[in-house]
């Protein structure tokens, strides 16, 4: 199948090992990936920050250039989530339902690419290393992604995944909040983080890059030894163990 | 006309507010508590109810219904009240609920009245009202009665004592209340609070209370409360006055069934509360021989003119939303600098005040969406932050900065070539993120360095490598 | 212009002049709990011993006995009735102190009220009080700090809906539902039982 890759901007940016680790993935399982170098944001920021005439234009330029995509793949729940919720009441504004209304079926949250539409759980993964799982905000509450991460893991040799005590709890990244409201967003995260070496986890992984560099600063700061990876990386390696 | 919320015009921003209370171990350390606790026994009792979600779509069903067409409700309920010997009253703001409640008093003679617990006379400040024509006010919720004793402010709307310790309180009763000796076990400082006001309750002859629900169709009213004391206001003095938000009607007695199972199990985590008062006008022989109902607008008609944020007049105050709330958790209700405080204190307080004041709370949220998923009457909070969030935009009340930036990177976005323009400027000399100032970020948190190549460099790399091969 | 006249003037301009139809609203929640008699009445029990209130099960011949074993081991010499009780329910050798319009501080001197009840609700357990005569006023089954409530079996209803709607002749009266003794969890969150309304409460349910 020809599938679309939508990177998002900053991984784009910031985390293009995640973007890599999608292409890995998918080619492995027999996928052909482009990626349409006219795309840039979803418009999240702007539109959960109050400027929606400014999303809105965002998001033109985001149905222009997937109006033909057949399946979209967003490894990030949140830019999913920005599109799944917002665009269809931001498309009135913008005289763009129809267009939003079709091309939203085919847009895919990571796993959910490879658990509901492909029906698979073992990507010929190997990683071994105790990993936790934050499961964000947007992908548990806005996408109700339920195990579909967890599956993933589960099935990647090697890999020992251990619970993260109170999952549902916000990070405290939040976007601008987590700059906005600093001292708040930096309460909740020592929260986030005992939680995390709680686990006894070298690693924390999650669908969404934005929550993992708030965590991952923080435990980073924190020195605590346990660092941050996006789900599309793990079932991208084939680390064999070193005994 | 004026449109109070308790201070919260005066009060501190949120992020001022936060920074002084996150200081605060005491105070954090018993809010985390009483919030785990409340989340805890809300998620087993609704954990067992198959029709949760039938009664939460009901439940909003019926308050759009109320919406709809709260005129004619509001005319309905005043009508049958009447029609059963009750005096209706309307309030265009917080000064006239305020004179009208002091007038009724006054006009029978009388110095003190007993109140129930109600969060529309804080919105109002009815109490420093009533003291200033030398009325006394007597709070009769525990928890009231600990902030008023101690002239506190409310943390929470359900439990506004919540930041209090039984230390703290054994020693506030014992100077205000002028005991000698005092148990340490919550069990003795109820008993003392049940001595203190047996008396008050038994001889006061006025009585004040809110309501959680008033029904058009009957014209009565509804309590819901645990201790007794909402059933000792509302039922043994002479007069009883309630002062009750216009948008707290429900269309039909039956609607009852619907809120009286959302409530409980919401705001509590109970099956049921211990007492429901509802009565209809006066009854000869049983309870006030006068009753009196104020209907509060005080800024409700201007929420209810804004159609994306209306919903936020569905609230029951089962504060389910701030038993939940990350953010309410690390700060305590205070921060929000009024008497509403959490997520719905976030969306409520600046539309009453017509987004004059406390504008930087639609700000004080990750947007992480829990208060949506417990919401008794799924009130989409997050979606009206974010709306709260546009007006104060569009108003130009944030920064000319903020805006030009916001500005800039939507011009950025909307190009594939000027965002990776923007990319490459980002990533000269390929420093950590920290360089372009990101206030706040660097105190906590340490940021990742800028890779040396984004993705869609990698990708043009690639598929150039690709053509050749 | 009148307060009425303005508030009633800005909601109308808020929602406009088209409305459109009343909105439904879909009632498919649960009214019914689908059990027996016996079920119901067990379940009810549960939720009453769950707020530790005392329950004793007898027929209508019984009452009077049963009212005697309540007051016997409460250690109590007599209550407060409602006027229009139903007088072969009192059993010889107590003092029971019929209510013509008693002053509070007869009623807060009292051992406790005897009263009937109207309805009941099996999943939460709870009971209501409409105030008629054999009820009575809302004073008297408030101030005392012993409630002493006979529910017939027939009144038990399994859920809140059922029981609302089971009020439909009554919706006018003063209500008052009480599901156990007075509580609050005001000081940290630590349920104390017992605050201002009666602080013990014993319930006779009639077969």
């Amino acid at each position: 199948m020809l599938i679309s890759l939508f990177v998002a901007c900053y991984n784009d940016t910031l985390f293009p090992d995640t973007g890599k680790a999608v292409v890995t993935v998918l080619e492995r399982l027999g996928h052909t990936v482009e990626f349409r170098e006219a795309q840039t944001c979803c418009g999240q920021m702007h539109y959960n920050t109050g400027y929606r005439p400014e999303a809105i234009a965002v998001m033109k330029h985001f149905v222009e250039t997937f109006r033909d995509a057949q399946i979209i793949c967003v490894p990030s729940s949140s830019c999913v989530s920005m599109m799944r919720e917002h665009y269809p009441k931001m498309a009135k504004d913008a005289g763009l339902e129809t267009e939003i209304e079709e091309l939203l079926p085919r847009v895919y949250e990571f796993s959910e690419l490879l658990v509901d539409k492909f029906g698979i759980t073992d990507v010929g993964a190997s990683y071994p290393h105790t990993v936790t799982m934050h499961t964000s905000c947007h992908s548990i509450r806005s996408l109700h992604i339920g195990d579909k991460p967890e599956r993933l893991l589960k099935a990647v040799q090697g890999l020992n995944l251990v619970k993260l005590p109170a999952a549902d709890q916000c990070c405290g990244f939040g976007g601008t909040f987590a700059i906005k409201n600093a001292e708040v967003s930096s309460a909740m995260l020592d929260e986030k983080i005992k939680a995390i070496t709680s686990t006894g986890a070298s690693i924390c992984t999650a669908g969404d890059n934005s929550c993992l560099m708030h965590i991952g600063g923080g435990l980073s700061r924190q020195d605590t030894g346990v660092t941050c990876i996006h789900l599309a990386e793990i079932l991208a390696a084939r680390e064999v163990s070193v005994q | 006309m004026s449109v109070r919320v308790g201070e919260a015009a005066e009060a501190p921003d949120f992020r001022q507010a936060a920074h002084a209370l996150l200081a605060n171990k005491q105070v954090r350390a018993n809010v985390r508590r009483a919030t785990e606790t409340i989340r805890n026994k809300r998620a087993n009792v609704v954990g067992e109810m198959p029709d949760w979600e039938q009664l939460r779509d009901a439940g909003r069903a019926i308050k759009r219904r109320v919406m709809r067409n709260l005129d004619s409700h509001l005319e309905q309920f005043e009508a049958a009240c009447t029609r059963a010997g009750g005096q209706v009253h309307w309030a265009r703001d917080a000064d006239e609920g305020n004179r009208i409640v002091t007038q009724i008093i006054q006009s029978h003679g009388q110095k003190e009245i007993i109140k129930v617990k109600t969060m529309t006379s804080d919105e109002t400040q009815l109490n420093p009202h009533l003291e200033a024509n030398g009325i006394i006010p007597w709070e009769t919720d525990l928890a009231d009665l600990i902030i008023q004793l101690g002239h506190d402010k409310p943390s929470h709307i359900v439990v506004p004592a919540l930041h209090k310790n039984k230390t703290e309180i054994r020693t506030l009763f014992m100077e205000k209340m002028g005991l000698k000796e005092l148990g340490t076990k919550p069990e003795d400082l109820t008993a003392a609070a049940r001595a203190y006001l047996r008396e008050r309750f038994l001889r006061v002859k006025v009585g004040y209370s809110g309501a959680n629900f008033a029904v058009a169709e009957t014209g009565s009213v509804c309590v819901v409360e645990s201790e007794g004391n909402g059933r000792m206001c509302v039922t043994l003095p002479e007069i009883m006055i309630t002062m009750v938000g216009i948008e707290k009607i429900v269309p039909s007695f039956d609607d009852l069934e619907v809120f009286l199972q959302l409530l409980p199990r919401s705001a509590t985590g109970e099956r049921m509360n211990p007492y429901n008062s509802i009565w209809t006008g006066v009854t000869p022989g049983d309870g006030p021989k006068e009753f009196h109902v104020i209907l509060l607008d005080n800024g409700r008609t201007k929420v209810l003119a804004d159609e994306e944020s209306r919903e936020t007049l569905h609230c029951i105050r089962c504060a389910a939303c701030l038993n939940v709330c990350p953010v309410y958790r690390q700060t305590g209700g205070h921060a929000y600098g009024s008497i509403y405080s959490g997520p719905i204190g976030a969306i409520l307080t600046p539309q009453l005040q017509s987004m004059e004041h406390s504008q930087s709370l639609p700000y004080a949220s990750s947007l992480c969406g829990a208060c949506y998923d417990v919401c008794p009457v799924k009130i989409n909070i997050p979606e009206i932050l974010i709306h709260l969030r546009t007006r104060i935009v569009e108003n130009g009340d944030r920064g000319a900065a903020e805006r030009i930036g916001m500005r800039m990177a939507a011009y950025t976005m909307s190009d594939a070539g000027r965002f990776s323009g923007a990319q490459k400027l980002v990533k000269i000399g390929a420093k950590p993120l920290e360089s372009l100032g990101l206030p706040g970020w660097s105190a906590s948190r340490d940021l990742p360095a800028i890779p040396k190549e984004s993705f869609r460099d990698w990708w043009k790399k690639r598929q150039v490598e690709k053509n050749k091969a | 212009m009148s307060a009425k006249t303005d508030i009633l003037k800005n909601i109308r301009q808020a929602l406009g002049d088209d409305r459109g139809a009343e909105l439904p609203v879909n009632r498919d929640y649960r009214a019914s709990l689908g059990l027996d008699r016996e079920a119901m009445v067990h379940l009810f029990i549960d939720r009453l011993v769950d707020y530790n209130a005392t329950v004793y099960r007898t027929d209508a011949a019984g009452i009077a006995g049963t009212v005697a074993d309540a007051l016997r081991s409460r250690g109590k010499s007599g209550l407060v009735v409602p006027p229009g009780i139903d007088p072969s329910w009192l059993p010889q050798g107590y003092r029971f102190t019929a209510d013509h319009d008693l002053d509070y501080d007869t009623l807060d001197a009292a051992e406790g009220a005897l009263t009937a009840s109207t309805a009941a609700i099996a999943f939460t357990g709870s009971i209501i009080l409409t105030h008629s005569l054999a009820e009575g006023r809302r004073a008297i089954s408030l101030i005392p700090d012993y409630h002493l409530c006979v529910v017939f079996e027939s009144e038990i209803r399994g859920t809140v809906p059922e029981a609302i709607r089971s009020l439909a002749s009554r919706r006018t009266c003063p209500i008052t539902t009480i599901a156990g003794p007075s509580a609050t969890a005001d000081i940290e969150m630590m349920r104390v039982k017992g605050v201002h309304g009666p602080r013990t409460l014993d319930v006779i349910i009639v077969g």
